[in-house]
């Protein structure tokens, strides 16, 4: 196709490059001046205005933090939910998804009809703060993991998947005499990992990112999780107007704040290649074909 | 969203033809035949029962005083009065207008810029550019509203922040602009952009690719330019995705996004920044107003349903196509 026979086409292939670089370089920039400015003095903060390299490299905002108590608490109390909670919702979706792949199982359409409506319709925060309550899970890890345990979108996606792999391996698996079980457990699983991998990253980016649930269900500061934690320190104390905020809380220079930035944004990054590899192809045809 | 429909012809239906004694009979054998599948459904139906199901049940209270020690049963019924309490308060007018312009500006700069920046990635031809764009415009979508509020509070921090410097250098202004009511608005629209216009663009780019490529060598011979192309080949190529995208981001409208804004609110800028979400937190978690906030929020949702089958029915009406 002759696309760049013009000079008018030229020129715009030449101006939109620039643009979308910019673009690209605007995206990353605020990372770059807190990352800068995490291993920067305090006095540069204040003196330069912008900078993406410190004239002096020094490590104390990262060192005071991990001799923080509250912060180390809140960074392994965030790891421990994440990676508990991740795994409480691949086991919750994975054995609900399995038997509804099944299209001679009875019952299975009404489920999945009352599946897809709790899609659209949901109770709302309040009534859900109170089943929480009733349950007896405030102030409890808990309430951050099970009120979202099941995400609705991914287990039909995953349903979905399960339904198209052939028949033939289960029927052949039967034959060798394998359970159910067996065979979720056997040959379903491993032929699905990439797919719960993905799933996986998902659920823990969602987890390690969820400020609503803590902030909802637990009221004691010493259960905070990082996200909680990173809004106390950060936000100036004038802006903190809004509760759930230590009122004995003073507010923090201003370096600390670049560092717990970055520990809080850095697992993401570290995950994102791989959560990127997958998202583009699988996220999608599994969403278009569910 | 099309499962249930295909569903209607699967297999399991034949066996519900035979005589009730022999299906009821036949249920025994099913259920012993597939008891480990029913065991394996069990935790994942009891979730549903609970988690999904329960709130549901629990927005009876919206009509209800509910009383936390009668429960949700004992509490007494009081009718609208949660609702017709809620349409005769002075917060109701405010509430409805800050969530308003703040939806209607984030369709408005939002929504087409993503469309935008779809079309310009689309236009590039230089695949390793075209890769490293996208690699970093969808990072912001995978970043908490935490993060981005914190980042937003470093860069606009008074006197020393890069963008506080910067954006009062623009307007020759000194204001605090976390705090000032006018920048509310704009500040919030603008962290909507950074996060989420870079993630938007993966529906539509993957629209893009399915518009026909002979039409373009057709067009080109027929002398039509880039911007013409465009504008007659690629835009019309994409429109039911921007229609399906427009329908549901209109459904959407009412829902803010409680953590972005409850983060932004200080006690500065509630005037314009208390909108529904934040507000059936504030009246309901802080002040344990329980049934007149969630009487607020089911009508939020009620709204948000009208919402998306009306801008459904219309472009049904106008367009053909539609969601659903």
């Amino acid at each position: 196709m002759k696309i760049h026979n013009t000079r008018g086409g030229r020129i715009f292939d030449a101006a939109n490059y620039v643009f979308l670089t910019l673009i690209g370089i605007i995206t990353l920039l605020p990372f770059v001046y807190v990352l800068a400015g995490s291993f920067a003095n305090e006095a540069e903060i204040t003196r330069r205005a912008f900078f993406v390299w410190p004239e002096q490299f020094t490590l104390g905002a990262y060192e005071y933090i991990f001799s923080t108590p509250s912060f180390t608490k809140a960074l392994i109390t965030t790891v421990l939910v994440t990676l508990v909670g991740t795994l409480v919702q691949l086991v919750l979706t994975v054995t609900m998804a399995y038997p509804l792949a099944k299209r001679g199982l009875r019952g299975r359409k009404l489920i999945l009809s009352l599946v897809v409506f709790a899609m659209v319709f949901s109770g709302g925060m309040i009534p859900t703060f109170l089943l929480v309550k009733d349950l007896g899970l405030l102030n409890s890890y808990w309430a951050l993991i099970l009120p979202a345990a099941i995400n609705p979108f991914s287990l039909i996606i995953i349903k979905n998947f399960f339904q198209e792999l052939p028949a033939e391996l289960e029927e052949s698996a039967k034959m060798d005499g394998a359970t159910e079980i067996g065979i979720l457990w056997r040959i379903l699983l491993p032929l699905s990992k990439p797919v719960l991998a993905t799933f996986a990253l998902f659920y823990a980016v969602g987890i390690w990112n969820d400020f609503m649930s803590p902030l909802l269900y637990l009221s004691d500061n010493n259960m905070w999780t990082l996200q909680m934690y990173l809004r106390q320190v950060t936000a100036a104390s004038d802006l903190l107007g809004t509760g759930n905020v230590d009122p004995s809380y003073i507010p923090p220079e201003q370096g600390i704040k670049f560092a717990v930035i970055v520990v809080a944004t850095l697992p993401i990054l570290i995950f994102y290649p791989f959560l990127q590899k997958h998202f583009a192809k699988g996220m999608l045809i599994g969403s278009v074909k569910g | 969203m099309t499962a249930p429909v295909v569903e209607a012809k699967a297999p399991g239906r034949a066996a519900s033809t035979p005589p009730a004694p022999a299906r009821r009979r036949s249920f025994a054998v099913h259920f012993a035949h597939y008891k480990w599948l029913y065991l394996l459904l069990l935790p994942g139906v009891a979730y549903f029962a609970v988690f999904r199901y329960g709130p549901m049940y629990g927005v009876s209270i919206a009509f209800k005083d509910y009383v936390p020690f009668l429960g949700v049963n004992g509490s007494p019924w009081v009718g609208l009065t949660n609702f017709t309490d809620f349409f005769a308060n002075p917060d109701f007018p405010r509430l409805l207008g800050n969530t308003l312009i703040l939806a209607f500006l984030n369709l408005g700069i939002a929504f087409p810029l993503t469309i935008v920046l779809a079309l310009l990635l689309n236009e590039v031809r230089l695949s390793v550019l075209k890769r490293t764009v996208q690699t970093l415009v969808y990072i912001p979508h995978f970043l908490s509203w935490t993060i981005v509020a914190s980042l937003s509070f470093l860069l606009f921090a008074l006197d020393i922040g890069p963008l506080f410097q910067f954006v009062n250098g623009l307007f020759g202004t000194n204001v605090d602009i976390l705090s000032d009511p006018n920048w509310f608005r704009p500040l919030i629209v603008l962290q909507e952009i950074w996060k989420n216009t870079g993630w938007g663009t993966i529906i539509f780019l993957a629209a893009l690719a399915t518009v026909d490529q002979d039409q373009y060598e057709a067009a080109i011979i027929d002398g039509a330019g880039r911007f013409r192309r465009v504008w007659h080949i690629t835009l019309p190529g994409i429109r039911s995705t921007i229609i399906v995208m427009l329908i549901l981001a209109i459904g959407q409208m009412l829902n803010t996004g409680f953590e972005q804004i409850y983060l932004m609110t200080n006690a500065l800028n509630r005037s314009v920044a208390d909108v529904f979400d934040t507000y059936v937190y504030f009246v309901g978690i802080t002040q344990g107003a329980y049934s007149y906030s969630t009487a607020v929020g089911l009508f939020k949702s009620l709204v948000g349903i009208v919402l998306i089958f009306g801008t459904n029915w219309l472009s049904k009406r106008f367009n053909q196509s539609g969601l659903f």
